[in-house]
């Protein structure tokens, strides 16, 4: 039940929204800081083996998202299967990569960096970014720079992921639970005299189902 | 229990007057030099597993495998090592064979596949490779790849202490963000991360480790599928240089311990009075 009061707490209804928006945001900054073409963050569907699109900026931004392909291909897939960070500064035209890109990122990158996004000991998923200028040479400072960047987009893709169990818990509860939460927005959203009534209202309940469940007064002393 | 030495020598103490018994057969310089260490050294007579993706056959970088397998996970769940027909799925196995063909030419080259047949499942496959590799003897074996997951970190453990006591050298890629990983945060194996130096054989050794050394992982020019190269950075390709140097110091001193070994490597690290 700790995930249901979580739930309805946090009012998970939301949340997921704010956190795919944290989770574009940071896409946008890294592509911006890195001066890139595009840069997207891949979430490990555990259920299915796959990597999915959750946020792309730049190059392939609104037709990527949600868009699959299996967790052991690509170089998002080395990166999510040896949990090394990887970087390919110069890609020469080999056929079978250039095809594999294009179904992958929408396009044909001539190089990209890649880290493997690490939340306590689970692997989320991949952080991308893809053709930075071509002048700028890589440097173990970019590394570093990629890796805090992969640090925020993990916090954000864990949160995102328990948003939605949390909404996935509050769909599995017969509607009941999700009647709860919705409660819980109508009465954020209340004019201050109806809020007052209902939270008498709410305490007489509780009280009803304390006592209806054995818990009294005297049981406390 | 198992002994991996000479049966003949004493193995849990050492009686008295026995010292002779236990003499190294190890001729040690009064400075351990670089040309002392694997001078002239092609690798030959040394064996190197790529426990990775798998390695393309007869790529011009690679050349010739001595062995090839595979583990994989039956429908039942048990693990199963057989010959491998499909090579490399990715490219991350053939790029590190071939940082290790390029500076030890002579080697032998074995692959064990532990990568490539998804993400899911990849940890009990990869401790399962690990196991295999250490009971067939290799003399080195590359790890450019790492776990996360706590569950596997004691099994781990166990086996790189095996690998250590029984003459297999572990060298395995660091992690360059604060994250547990494993196996190379043990110290029984070799753990490398990445320097900006363009010099394959430069590498330093790190007083404040858990990362011990560090080696060539910027700009490298790695093999990549299909007979051709690109070039990448990663502690993924620091890695086989390290793994490379140790068979070179092998070939030329096979009688090292894994203990000695990185004490040659300590010794002649560019940062420690090695240097060239």
């Amino acid at each position: 039940m700790s995930d249901l009061r979580a739930a309805v707490a946090a009012g998970a209804l939301g949340s997921e929204e704010n956190y795919r928006e944290l989770l574009q945001a940071i896409v946008e900054v890294a592509r911006a800081i890195f001066g890139a073409r595009a840069s997207s963050v891949f979430l490990h569907d555990e259920s299915t083996d796959e990597l999915v699109f959750e946020a792309v900026a730049g190059e392939g931004a609104g037709e990527l998202i949600g868009q699959r392909f299996p967790s052991s291909t690509g170089v998002a897939g080395w990166v999510l299967v040896t949990r090394q960070p990887l970087v390919i500064d110069e890609l020469e035209q080999d056929p079978r990569f250039a095809r594999e890109a294009a179904e992958s990122t929408g396009f044909v990158p001539k190089g990209l960096m890649a880290v493997p996004l690490l939340h306590e000991e689970r692997a989320l998923g991949v952080l991308e970014v893809l053709d930075r200028p071509q002048q700028a040479a890589f440097s173990l400072k970019e590394m570093e720079l990629l890796g805090l960047f992969a640090n925020e987009a993990a916090i954000a893709l864990d949160l995102l992921q328990r948003a939605r169990e949390a909404r996935a818990v509050l769909e599995e509860q017969d509607g009941q639970a999700a009647a709860l939460a919705r409660l819980a927005e109508r009465l954020a959203e209340a004019e201050p005299e109806q809020r007052e009534a209902a939270q008498r209202l709410l305490e007489a309940l509780e009280a009803f189902l304390g006592a209806s469940s054995g818990l009294s007064l005297d049981d406390s002393l | 229990m198992e002994h991996f030495g000479d049966p003949s020598l004493p193995a849990w103490s050492l009686p008295a007057g026995s010292a002779e018994r236990i003499a190294i057969g190890v001729e040690w310089p009064e400075r351990v030099t670089r040309d002392w260490a694997f001078g002239d050294s092609t690798g030959e007579g040394v064996s190197v597993c790529i426990l990775d993706s798998g390695v393309e056959r007869g790529h011009p970088l690679v050349g010739e495998l001595e062995g090839a397998v595979a583990v994989m996970k039956t429908e039942d769940g048990r693990l199963e090592v057989n010959e491998d027909a499909e090579g490399d799925l990715c490219g991350h196995g053939t790029a590190c064979a071939g940082i290790v063909r390029a500076l030890a030419p002579k080697v032998g080259l074995h692959s064990v596949r532990v990568l490539g047949a998804g993400f899911k499942g990849s940890g009990p496959v990869l401790l399962g490779g690990l196991r295999w590799a250490i009971e067939q003897g290799f003399d080195v074996i590359n790890m450019s790849l790492s776990t996360t997951k706590r569950q596997f970190a004691e099994l781990l453990h166990e086996l790189a202490d095996s690998a250590y006591f029984r003459r297999t050298v572990l060298v395995a890629s660091a992690h360059n963000m604060p994250v547990e990983s494993y196996p190379w945060r043990f110290s029984s194996v070799i753990s490398v991360g990445s320097h900006e130096e363009q010099d394959s054989l430069a590498f330093f050794y790190n007083p404040a480790p858990p990362v011990e050394f560090f080696a060539r992982g910027v700009g490298v020019e790695i093999a990549w599928l299909g007979g051709g190269t690109i070039r990448s950075s990663g502690n993924s390709f620091a890695t086989p240089h390290i793994a490379a140097i140790c068979a070179l110091i092998l070939s030329k001193h096979p009688n090292l311990t894994p203990f000695q070994l990185k004490n040659v490597l300590y010794l002649t690290a560019n940062n420690v009075g090695g240097g060239r």
